[in-house]
């Protein structure tokens, strides 16, 4: 895989893991205003990286940086670094439909294609890139379904639109879609904060299992969500990355005052 | 002190209650005139009408295909009827691609300075009379289809294949053709604005969705915005039938008027391709003037009435389509 | 598989292909704004304005007559649609649990949908016929159920932008509903009424249909609402498919006057609605 190359701002090293992602200096402006600043952080491959912090602190915004969502809002404008499999995404002559197809994302919201199937939501990425071979798809569907914990709850309707789906199958259904496509990493942004705690419970079991196949990561405004279920956490401030490390060290032994009274004033 | 305080109040009340129910009985009333309206034209089109409904049957006026105001005084509306149905439809399908790539065009691709021009454009083609669109039908757009497609096709078609000439018919620029492409000019604008605000309205949740799998710009469009707004897009599409199909003026300066038909099959069921046609609106509008029996009048206000039905269905079966292509709201 | 260029380049045509659709339905609005630009600015001239009809093949002469009887139609025929098409609009927007408010909604669209020829043989059927001949009255009740579904739902719509929190101080403040409405409510809206009536006008204003068989027309300058009158739109039409070249010019004319009035009611009611979205 990937040399190991970290040199992360908490100087925190895990040299024996290799790397999917790096940031080095990532800067988010909404035009003059800055919603991320200078972040850097290391981004473990199979693993899962939390990321945590007050709402507003610019959590989404440096996950929408990872996969070049940002292109799509005229106003803002990254700087720095974003590195996947050492490569910086934002060089010019990357392309960047071909990154969103290795670095997926799910939304906070879950967002079907009302109009699709169950089964054509999951394909849909397939089939842009050309895949039409019906045992292909089936097959991609099936193991998609299956890592996205959906597949016995739907398997005998996978016809059905994608709206008669429970919001929790929903949003479990877009993950499914997002895997689809094999992507390398998988970015999810407070994907279980529009979801009832049964199907909350449901997504955060199915990351244990995930992560064997894609690097994840995951915000959140539930500091217990990042606990259960992530490797690594990063605390966010203000468009600043405060602290990274393992995440029984940050919620045990925070290194930075501000991540202690951030995570006592919750817990507390 | 309670007391006279109560006893304030009470007139107050009363005028309260005494002015709201006076102001909703206005309004009621008024309103009612809208309705009143609305079911009067039917009645009143079909009272108008009822003389040569009954004389003809309301079948045999539908599918009658001698319309002699002179001799026989027989009338029947299948000419008319088949000319406003082919004319509205052939408009409708030639309208299409131009009035949804507008939409597209103007929704997600121009830039903003663009944006504004196109709606701007697109308000002022709904808005400008259709005698407008009728003379430059009449002094520029036949003379010009004349010239650079009647006669040549015409002529070539003479040369090659002088069998289907007559599916052709006079290339003299009043026509079938012409009155298609005028009607499809004039219903562009409906299509395009409702289409335009329905891709518009897309939530962005589902353009992200599609780009986040690593979609192009225009994958974008077929995957999440167009299936979205379908029911937006028909309804333009159906608005733009309703109007091509009630068009009057413009039609009626370019098309020919006449009402000699092709058979198919036995059955007179075309126009030729360039020679006149006619339609309902345009037939009531050129003869009302000049018919002078009872019988005549009837038949041409009868002729309204069928009009009014039509319009009626297309209407109603809009509703019906959009109800279904509509995207349900997200569940929770 | 279908490789990222193939992509790209179908995205480049698509590309292509719109803007060769929105250049194609462009292509007749601006031919025909060009054409009765220049035919119009070149027939205009002051006689059309101020001198009716000269006999056939004469030259000159002008439209004074379908102006006047242009303005006399529409303004009546907005009178007479004003009263019925705000009070819908008011029931529409202010009434939701009123029980005529469903039915009126579908049946004010379906009326709006509903051909403008067609509200001219009801009028024909109404009025002409009873009356025993044509008059300018009928034209301009002919009219009127043109601008009235027109009116009801942009009154509806200007009035629901009108926010909530003003009903409720008003209502909170103990006024009935009907002074909440009149007084607070309108006023707030006043601007897009107007515009609403603008909107009305310049779609009545060009319509010939409805006018044939009821104002019927008139060469002579007529202010009598009982009597046929002459309209723009009509005597366009009359002109245009008439044989005389004079004519055919003075047509042109008409278009563009039609044309200018069209565009200085959008003009006007952007300007009435300015600062709003
Ligand atoms: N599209 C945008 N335009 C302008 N400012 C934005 C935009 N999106 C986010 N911001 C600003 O950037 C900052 C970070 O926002 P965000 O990344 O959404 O925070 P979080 O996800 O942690 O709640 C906020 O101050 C927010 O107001
Ligand atoms: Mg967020």
């Amino acid at each position: 895989m990937i040399r190991p190359e970290v040199k992360t701002t908490s100087g925190n090293v895990h040299e024996e893991l290799p790397l999917r992602m790096e940031t080095r200096g990532l800067s988010v402006f909404y035009g003059k205003k800055a919603g991320v600043r200078e972040v850097s952080l290391p981004i473990y491959n199979n693993r899962v990286t939390a990321l945590i912090g007050p709402s507003g602190c610019g959590k989404t915004t440096f996950l929408r940086a990872l996969n070049r969502m940002h292109d799509l809002t005229p106003i803002a404008r990254v700087t720095g670094e974003a590195l996947l499999d050492g490569q910086n995404i934002y060089e010019r002559g990357v392309d960047p439909v071909e990154i969103r197809r290795r670095v997926g994302m799910v939304f906070q919201k879950p967002n079907p294609f009302p109009t699709l199937s169950v089964y054509d939501n999951v394909v849909s990425g397939l089939k842009l890139v050309g895949i039409r071979h019906k045992g292909l798809l089936d097959e991609a569907v099936e193991r998609s379904l299956t890592q996205a914990a959906l597949w016995d709850e739907v398997k005998d309707r996978l016809r059905a639109p994608s709206m008669s789906l429970s919001g929790g199958q929903q949003q479990r259904l877009c993950i499914a879609r997002a895997l689809a496509v094999q992507p390398e990493v998988l970015l999810m942004d407070e994907p279980t904060s529009a979801l009832d705690p049964i199907s909350t419970q449901s997504i955060e079991d199915l990351m244990s299992e995930l992560k064997k196949h894609v690097t994840i990561v995951i915000v959140t405004h539930n500091m217990q969500q990042a606990a259960r279920v992530s490797d690594f956490t990063g605390y966010f401030l203000t468009g600043e990355l405060v602290e990274f490390g393992p995440t029984n060290q940050i919620f045990t032994n925070p290194k930075d005052p501000r991540t202690e009274a951030y995570i006592t004033g919750r817990f507390g | 002190m309670q007391a006279p305080l109560a006893r304030l109040k009470r007139p107050s009340a009363l005028y309260r209650m005494l002015g709201d129910r006076v102001f909703v009985v206005v309004v009621t009333l008024l309103a009612l005139g809208i309705v009143a309206l609305s079911l009067g034209l039917g009645y009143y089109l079909y009272l108008g009408g009822a003389q040569a409904i009954e004389r003809f049957g309301f079948w045999g006026f539908l599918t009658g295909t001698t319309w002699d105001p002179a001799l026989k005084e027989e009338f029947g509306a299948w000419p008319y009827l088949v000319g406003t149905l082919l004319t509205s439809f052939c408009a409708l399908f030639l309208s299409l691609f131009p009035a949804i790539a507008a939409a597209i065009y103007a929704a997600e691709y121009a830039p903003k300075w663009l944006v504004g021009i196109i709606n701007y454009l697109v308000d002022l083609m709904a808005a400008v009379p259709s005698v407008v669109y009728g003379i430059w039908g009449i002094f520029v757009l036949a003379p010009f289809l004349r010239e650079n497609l009647f006669l040549p096709a015409y002529l070539w078609t003479a040369e090659h294949a002088p069998g289907i000439l007559p599916y052709l018919g006079n290339p003299s620029g009043y026509g079938f053709f012409t009155a298609v492409v005028i009607l499809a000019s004039m219903i562009i604008p409906y299509t395009t604005a409702l289409a335009r605000d329905a891709i518009s309205l897309v939530p962005q949740a589902q353009r992200e969705a599609a780009y986040a799998l690593g979609a192009t710009r225009w994958e974008v469009m077929r995957l999440a915005m167009l299936p979205y707004a379908r029911g937006g897009i028909l309804a333009g599409v159906i608005l733009a039938l309703g109007r091509a199909l009630g068009e009057t003026m413009a039609v009626a300066m370019v098309i020919g008027n006449t009402n000699i038909m092709l058979k198919l099959l036995g059955i007179p069921l075309l126009y030729p391709l360039f020679g006149p046609a006619t339609t309902m609106p345009s037939v009531i509008a050129l003869e009302f003037k000049e018919a002078v029996t009872d019988i005549h009048l009837s038949s041409l206000i009868a002729l309204g009435f069928y009009l009014f039905l039509v319009a009626f269905v297309v209407n109603l079966l809009a509703s019906y389509l959009i109800n279904v292509f509509k995207v349900g709201g997200q569940r929770a | 598989m279908r490789s990222l260029q193939a992509r790209y380049n179908r995205d480049r045509v698509m590309v292509a292909l719109l803007l060769l659709g929105t250049a194609l339905a462009a292509l007749p609005l601006l031919l025909l704004l060009g054409y009765a630009l220049i035919e119009g600015f070149t027939s205009l001239n002051w006689d059309f304005f101020t001198k009716t009809q000269k006999p056939p093949g004469e030259l000159g002469g002008g439209m004074a007559q379908a102006i006047v009887g242009t303005i006399i139609l529409n303004g009546v025929g907005l009178l007479l649609a004003i009263p019925f098409g705000l009070a819908a609009g008011i029931l529409l927007s202010e009434y939701p649990e009123h029980p005529l408010n469903p039915p009126l909604r579908v049946l004010s669209d379906t009326l709006n949908g509903m051909p403008a020829i067609l509200k001219g043989l009801l009028a024909y059927v109404l009025i002409v016929k009873p009356m025993g001949g044509f008059s300018g009255l009928s034209g301009a009740v002919a009219l009127a159920f043109i601008m009235l579904p027109i009116l009801a739902k942009s009154t509806e719509s200007v009035l629901r932008l009108v926010p909530w929190t003003i009903r409720e101080a008003g209502l909170g403040l103990g006024l009935p509903r009907w002074r909440v409405i009149l007084s607070l409510v309108f006023p707030a809206a006043r601007a897009g009424v107007v515009t609403g009536m603008l909107l009305a006008l310049s779609r009545a204003a060009g319509e010939a249909a409805p006018l044939l068989f009821t104002a019927f027309g008139n060469v002579y300058m007529q202010l009598n609402l009982l009597q046929p009158m002459d309209s723009l739109p009509v005597r366009l039409y009359t002109y245009a498919v008439s044989p005389y070249d004079d004519w055919h010019r003075q047509a042109w004319a008409a278009g563009l006057v039609l044309l200018a009035l069209i565009v200085l009611t959008s003009l006007l009611a952007r300007w009435a609605t300015r600062g709003r979205q």
